[in-house]
Formats: C-alpha cells, structure tokens, sequence
C-alpha cells in the first residue's frame, strides 16, 4: 500500500485529516472494518473444524503423517506425502500453462483486439469460470483425456522423451491430464482479473508512451504491463489458489494413484481429491479422521504457497509499480 | 526509438498482436469444446418439460429438472445475501481504509480462503451448521435461526461464504483503481466521507466490483461438493427454506454418475441449462449497468 | 448502493418462496445413503408419492459411508448401505439400529478387447490380475481358461475405483474370500491400497476409461456394464461352474447365502450351482425405536409397501429381488420398530 501515498493517479488512502469527523463516517469505517475481519473468523472456523475433526489422527500418527506416503485404509495406515506432492504438480503445471496464455489474453482484450471483439470475448472466458467442475470432469474423461493420450502425449513422449517427466506407459488419466484441466479452470480467473486491473491503467500512461512514438506494443509493455506488474501477479495468486483447492474435475482425471512418480505421465492424486474420493465413504473414526487431517494439511499448504507467493510479491513487483516514465 | 529499427519494430508489433490473438483463442477453446460437447449430448432433452416437471424415475424418459432449476435461484439469492454485502464492504475497507499491516493479513487470509477446496467448505458448514444448528442466546431466551438438519439455508450459507474472499478481493483491485483525485474532490465539496465511498468511490467501480461478484456467483453456481452434506438435494418441490433443496449441480451429478443414456442426457442437458442461466445473468447485468457506467475508459 | 438494492431485491425473490411453499402442509422423511440402489429407491419413492400423498421420501446417494454417518448423527430418518456395519461401528449409534435388506446386485469384469469376445475366468486369475502378477492378456492361465478365445500379446492395464464404494466391497470382499493372500496384503473394505492400477471415480469413471482404453479390465456394477454394452466375464463359482452374471444368478446367489438374524450377510462365493459368486445385497438403515411418531409410523408403512409391492419392481430396473422367504423375514422385522 505504499504506492498509494506516493502516486496521486493510483487509489489508495484518503488524507487522514479529512478522514472520521462525523458519526457517520465513524460508523461506516468499523463496519467495514467489522466484514474485513470476517475472513479471520471464517479460518478460524475452518481451522477449528478441522483440527477437531482431525484429533485422533493427529495424536495417532503426529509428525510422521506429513513425511509418510503410506495410505491404507484396511490397515489404517495414513500418511499425506503423495497428496502434498500431486497437489503442488498438478498446480504448478496448472499455472504454468495458464498464466503466459491469460495474461496474454488479457492483453489481447484490452490494448490489441478490435473494439467489437472486446465484449463478447469478455463474456465467452467468463462463462468458462461457470462450467461446473464435474461437467468440465466428465468431458475430460470423455473428451480431453482420450486425444491426450493418442495425440498430445505420444508426440512429448517423442520429443522430450529423454526427460524422465515424459517417461514410461501413457494411460491418460495422469498428473498432467490433471494440470491442464486446473489450467482450464483459473484460466478464466486470471484473465478477468488481470483484464479488470490492465483496463484501469490510467489513459495518460498510455498516452505518453504514443506520443514518443512507440507502437501499440511497446506502449503495452512499457507503459501498461510494467505499470500493472503487482496487479497481475494478484490475479495470478487468486488463480493459484484455485488450483490448490480444484476438486471434482481433477479428481475425475487425474488417476488417483496415491504414489509419487517423476514421470508426469504417471497417475497422481491430490490432497483436495484424495477428500472428496473418500470422504463421503469412509467409515473408521481414524479413518475419517485421517480425511480431516488432509484438509487441515492443506490448509498449510495453501497458506505455506501464499506467504511464498507474497515474498516474491515484495521482491519483485514491489518497485516497479510506481509509473517510470 | 531511430529510424533503422523501425521495422523490427512494427514486425515485433504485428507478432505480438497475432501471438496475443492466439492465446485468447486458446483461451476460449475448451469452452467452446466443452459447449459443443454438452450441445450435442444434452439438446435433445431441453425440452418444455425439462423446465416444467420433476425428475422422472428410472426406467420412464422424459421428466425434467424444474425444482433443481428454482432450488438454484433459491440457493444463489440466499448465498448473494450472505457474500455481496460482506464481500464488497471488506473490498470497501481494505481499498479506503484500512492500515497497511492489517490489510496485509486481511488479504492473505482472504487469498488462503479462496484455496480452501470447496468441499470442505461443505464439511465445516455441515459439523456447525447442519449438525447443531445456529441459534442465540438473547438474555437467556434461545433464538434459533437455523434448525439443525439439511436445510436450503445450509446451502446457501455456504455458498455465501465462498464468495466472501473472492469479491472481497475482486472489490478492493477494483476500488484501488479509482483515481484519488475522485476521492478529494467530493471531500472538498463537503461531502461526508462514508457517502463519497459509497456514492463516488464505489459506483466509479461498480462495473469491476460487478464483474467479481458475477464470476463469484459463477464459480459458486456450479459447485456440487459442498452441496451434497448442506442443501442435500431433493427430488421434488422444495417447500420451506429449512428443508432439503434441489439444485442443478447436484441434480447433474446424480444423473452423470448414474448408468441410465437417458440420465445422462439429462444431466448435459442440465448442464448446458445452467450454463445457459449463467450467460444470461451475465449479459443481462452488464447490459443494465452499461449505459451509465461505462464511460470510464472509453 | 444500487448494487447492493439490487442484489437484496434479487434474495428477496428467491425468498419469496419460502412462506408461499410452507403453506402446503406435507411430510419429508429424509434417507441418505449407498448408490448403487439409488435407481430403486428412486423409482419406489416416485410411485409412493402416488401411494400415499401426504407424504414425500427424499432419497440422496451420498454414498454408503455417507448413509452410515448420517444415520448414526440423526441428520436423517434413515441410512442406505450397500455393505452391513461392522460391529465396532454398529457399537458407536445411539439406539438399535435394523439393517432392512432391500435388493442385491452383482460385480462384473469388464473389459476392452478387440472384438470384445466373451470371456471367462476362475477366482485366483482374478486375484492375480488384480495383484498385478498377470500382466499379458496372452497369460496362459488366461488363454487356458478361454480355448478358442485368440487373445492378444497385450499389456493388461487395471481399472479400480478411486472412491470409497459397496461396489469395491464386494469386489475385495469375494477376492479375500478365496485368496488369503489377498485378505493378508490388501484386505477387505469401501477403499483399500491398490497393488496396481489405476483409479477412477465411480462406476461412471471406471467404464469410461475400460471404454476407452485398449487392454483396460476393471470391475464395474452389472447395471453399468449392460447400459453401456460393455461385455463381461462369466465367473467359475464355488461349485465349478462358469456363470454369467443375470439377475436370475444372483437371485440364486441370494437363496443359498446362509442370511443371519441380524441380517448382516456376506453373499460372496455362496455354494449354489447356478449362483454367481461376486454379488452384495444393499441394506436400508431403520432405528427400532423411532423418536419422530408420524415419521417412525409412515416409514413403517412404506417399508411394508417396499417389501410388497416395491420388491416386485427390482427385476425391471436390472436389480435381484429378495427371494420370497427372505422377504417375508424381512417384514417380520419390520412389525417390531416402535414408534
């Protein structure tokens, strides 16, 4: 927020002299304040929940539940090591495919496209977002998995073969069936968003930068996309924690094989599939309880690539927000 | 920016224009693939009936998915009530006012929320909500607001809450991007500060803050996974908020997992409903709130 | 704050409904549980609603586990399950509870092979195919078994079910009943360590991808197989023979399973000659003393109606009916649920 006392053009805080002299204005601020803190009680809530809900597990297996990849329901055995590793692959290769194309997209949308194609391109991604997850899921199974596995992944097969990332038998169902699918799905989160934040890059910026000659690309990049850098990166947060938490859809082709393979051919699984798989079935009380502890597990690990996220935030796109020219 | 390179520059222009044209293509595929799919798989049983009558038990066609339909609407109404007004407000203190510290946490809280898979939003909704019910404790009289059982109210409310971090994110990108000189101004004016952020601040960004709140009722639309152990689903007429209610999502995936052609039909046919739903909610809100607040980036 | 009028507008209509609805005064009993039975039960609470207006039975498949869970916190008026509760678990309800039988179903193996021939296979063939010992659809035990049947020098690739399921059940419960290795390293239950294999969500899932994917053989209920033409082995039973799964064979399989008091049964590998030896029956889940007078007495009723008049509409929707003596049994129980 330091951005927004140093540049006049940017929003931010309003002069704290002017600020809270009547009632009104007192009123309105704590009740804002008041839904701002909700969101400390909702994870409160769901932490509480969950570790409540995850106390035999916790007491039974302690630390050994995060490093152990055994998984065995009949003998009871639970550790959560191959979830966190599906969940952070399949996210990240999520991301990697999403992030070049919405952002480009975006760009695409708001500096190049002719007027006319704006809106209903708009439109078009927005209701991606709104295809239900198990919909998008089943036309995986049916659709997207079948030309993976005789088209997409047969070609990487022979052009990157010699990675072991593209190694061994090609099912289809796999880690990176899983990711392109969390790809589709914060595709459309990123683009409206980054689109949203590209829009609101003040005229001026864009104007300076014609008047020294530049083309419509290079006023793009160096007065809209520099200027835009740490709003991007937040859409792209909002994006990942998506991807983190993606369920149906991934679950439905992602293999769930609870094992930790190089190859990205090689079926995976989740922690958020791993619940919704065995959630609604399992009846052991350690069992159950085991469930409970993936969730609160990954909660961690949503709030551990948060904070990581934010620390690249600081480094980064910190210094580059205010305008340069 | 000389003359020699000038057209490694309008090369590097076009390139640009036509790569950027390709992805926002690719962008749009798999909806297009997925619409196409649905269309060809699902049209043949939006029918009059399928907005008019109830599911149809096995083994008789036809039928159609009326209260999943209502029961949806239901949901999301109840769901807006609970996440706009927290959302946008939260969105309106982390933009105007809030301390930097602060707002820092607010944020990542909101951002780790908006990780929390949506089917444990269901399982904690489920252990407070559903399986003891709300009520308060007014000077020793119990209110009960929310009877223990599945309930619509179940539902929504987590619905509602889902959308919580998401608008309120989407809100406050918006609201950061309105220009202070709006802001002092109306001060300037005279005008009390709280009115300025309603009647200024957040009507110049109305059409961003409306943007999020469509896609946050759009993501939460589809959701199925918390449904199940909150709104329950029902087969037939939902008659009072505190029951069990249907809802497309849950409706499509019963019928998807089930072994009947005529299900699954049923279900794309469903899906290509709530799909069409979405779209027209969409296009009618950007349609009414066009006219007057379009002209900030002309 | 346009916006926020309008979105109030837009809940107040939603809500609108609600004191319009409430006017009609009818009864909801709500049951959740296994789905593999969904479709019955479906169908019996659709006719029921004819049967007895005044009330309407909501029926959710939320899976078996699910049904367990539900009942036993009294979120519902009762359960669905499609294997019996262990007595640990039956230990944890607050008051009796009665397993109420209602059809059976049977397990199969499907497969994709060129040509989809019919095929046949022993109990240990299938235990190695799912211990991953068999790894060539050419393996002579199962060309041996299978004369006349060309099958290629193909990798076999196993299908099971990623979600906790009665499916499964069945399925590991009948390979444990004739391979104690099996029992020792894997186990019984809804979801359990697979030793290869891939996993893929629901009956729907597993057919999808046996469908699609050339060498796949993977377990799928018979309803699924039939609806989406797959083709499906017969199964050498206990007593020597090779028998298609039909609802006649299960059927069969149900009138020589040795049923108990509490009707907590296993039904897998039962000695009948013409029984199928891979199927389950499926349980409604009953308090035998209900806390809801109405409700306890008009889910009396329908269960009385079920075991009648529901029974006789199973076969048509491709379940096995209880065998008549079974279901007399049956309503015996039912008399004694007090309400």
């Amino acid at each position: 927020m330091a951005m927004a006392e140093s540049d006049p053009n940017v929003a931010g805080t309003i002069p704290r002299a002017l600020a809270g002299r009547r009632f009104g204005d007192r009123a309105f601020k704590w009740f804002t304040l008041l839904m701002a803190l909700t969101v400390f009680v909702l994870i409160v809530l769901i932490g509480c929940e969950l570790a409540d809900g995850s106390h035999l597990a916790l007491r039974q297996f302690g630390w050994r539940f995060l490093v152990s990849s055994e998984w065995d329901p009949v003998s009871e055995q639970f550790g959560a090591l191959p979830f966190v590793f599906g969940t952070l692959v399949s996210s990240a290769i999520g991301l990697i495919i999403a992030v070049p194309l919405s952002i480009a997209t975006a760009v695409y949308l708001t500096e190049l496209a002719p007027q006319w194609l704006r809106q209903p391109l708009t439109i078009f991604i927005e209701l991606l977002a709104a295809v239900p997850s198990v919909i998008l899921g089943l036309w995986g199974i049916f659709v997207m998995v079948p030309w993976l596995r005789v088209h997409l992944f047969p070609w990487l097969k022979g052009a990157f073969g010699f990675l072991p990332l593209f190694q061994g038998p090609i099912y289809g169902l796999s880690m990176l069936a899983g990711g392109i699918i969390i790809a589709i799905m914060v595709l459309p989160i990123i683009t409206s968003m980054s689109r949203e934040i590209l829009r609101s890059v003040p005229g001026l910026q864009r104007e300076a930068a014609y008047a020294l000659g530049a083309t419509r690309w290079e006023v793009t990049r160096i007065a809209v996309l520099s200027y835009a850098k740490k709003g991007l990166f937040g859409a792209v947060i909002l994006g990942l924690g998506r991807a983190l938490g993606e369920t149906m859809a991934v679950t439905m082709v992602i293999g769930n094989n609870t094992q930790i393979a190089a190859s990205l051919f090689a079926p995976g699984n989740t922690l958020a599939s791993a619940i919704a798989n065995q959630f609604a079935e399992a009846t052991g009380d350690v069992y159950l309880s085991a469930l409970f502890e993936l969730g609160l597990v990954l909660l961690g690990v949503t709030v551990l690539v948060n904070a990581f996220a934010q620390l690249i935030l600081k480094t980064f796109a910190g210094p580059s927000v205010t305008p340069q020219n | 920016m000389t003359a020699p390179n000038h057209r490694r520059r309008r090369f590097k222009n076009a390139l640009m224009q036509v790569f950027t044209c390709v992805c926002a293509v690719l962008v749009t595929l798999p909806l297009f693939l997925v619409f196409f799919y649905l269309l060809k798989s699902g049209i043949g049983a939006v029918n009059g009936h399928f907005f008019t009558q109830l599911p149809a038990p096995p083994g008789e066609t036809g039928g159609g998915m009326a209260n999943a339909i209502v029961g949806t609407f239901e949901l999301l109404g109840l769901a807006a009530l609970v996440g706009v007004p927290v959302g946008v407000l939260g969105g309106v203190f982390l933009s105007e006012y809030g301390h930097s510290r602060l707002n820092w946490w607010v944020r990542f809280a909101a951002d780790v929320l908006n990780g929390v898979p949506s089917i444990i939003w269901g399982m904690v909704v489920y252990g407070l909500i559903v399986r003891h019910g709300l009520g308060l404790n007014l000077f020793g009289a119990q209110v009960g607001l929310i009877d223990r059982g599945y309930s619509a109210w179940a539902g929504g409310l987590v619905l509602g809450l889902m959308m919580i971090p998401l608008i309120m994110r989407t809100s406050e990108e918006v609201l950061r991007l309105v220009p202070n000189g709006y802001r002092e101004a109306a001060l300037a004016l005279g005008i009390a500060q709280w009115r300025t952020v309603v009647q200024i601040v957040v009507r110049t960004a109305l059409k961003g803050i409306i943007t999020g709140i469509l896609l946050a009722l759009a993501r939460v639309a589809g959701e199925t996974a918390p449904l199940i152990f909150t709104a329950f689903g029902n087969q037939f007429w939902n008659r009072s908020l505190a029951d069990p209610i249907a809802a497309l999502p849950l409706q499509i995936y019963y019928y998807a997992i089930g072994p009947y052609e005529d299900w699954h039909r049923q279900a794309w046919a469903g899906a290509l409903v709530l799909l069409l739903l979405i779209t027209v909610i969409n296009v009618s809100v950007r349609v009414l709130t066009r006219d007057r607040f379009s002209q900030r980036h002309s | 704050m346009k916006l926020l009028n309008r979105c109030t507008l837009i809940a107040g209509a939603a809500l609108a409904f609600a004191p319009l609805n409430s006017a009609f005064a009818q009864m909801l009993i709500n049951g959740a549980g296994a789905t593999f039975p969904a479709p019955i039960y479906q169908k019996w609470f659709y006719e029921y609603a004819k049967v007895d207006p005044a009330i309407r039975i909501n029926y959710q498949s939320i899976g078996s586990g699910g049904g367990q869970q539900q009942i036993r916190a009294e979120t519902v008026t009762f359960g669905a399950s499609d294997g019996p509760m262990s007595d640990a678990d039956l230990a944890k309800v607050p008051r009796k509870l009665l397993h109420i039988p209602t059809v059976a179903g049977a397990d199969v193996l499907t497969y994709n092979l060129p040509g989809n021939p019919k095929l046949k296979v022993d109990g240990p063939t299938l235990v190695d195919l799912f211990l991953g010992k068999i790894t060539k659809w050419n393996d002579p035990r199962l060309t041996g078994q299978n004369p006349g049947v060309s099958l290629p020098d193909q990798d076999i690739v196993v299908v099971h079910r990623s979600d906790g399921s009665g499916t499964t059940y069945i399925w590991v419960d009948y390979l444990s009943n004739i391979s104690k290795e099996w029992e020792t390293r894997v186990g019984r239950g809804t979801s359990v360590n697979w030793p290869v294999g891939l996993g893929a969500k629901g009956n729907e899932g597993v057919t999808g991808q046996v469908k699609q994917l050339p060498g796949a053989v993977g377990y799928v209920e018979l309803i699924y197989a039939k609806q989406n033409k797959l083709p499906y082995a017969d199964v050498k039973n206990a007593a020597g023979h090779y028998i298609t799964p039909s609802i006649e064979s299960v059927t069969e399989a149900l009138a020589t399973a040795k049923i108990p008091d509490d009707f907590r049964f296993s039904m897998v590998n039962p000695p009948g000659e013409k029984a199928y030896p891979i199927a389950g029956a499926t349980w409604l889940l009953v308090y035998a003393e209900q806390q809801d007078a109405a409700k306890g007495r008009k889910l009396v009723e329908f269960l009385n109606w079920a075991m009648t008049k529901g029974e006789s509409m199973a076969a048509a929707l491709d379940y096995a009916p209880l065998p008549e003596a079974v279901q007399k049994r049956v309503l015996e129980r039912i008399k004694t649920i007090k309400y």
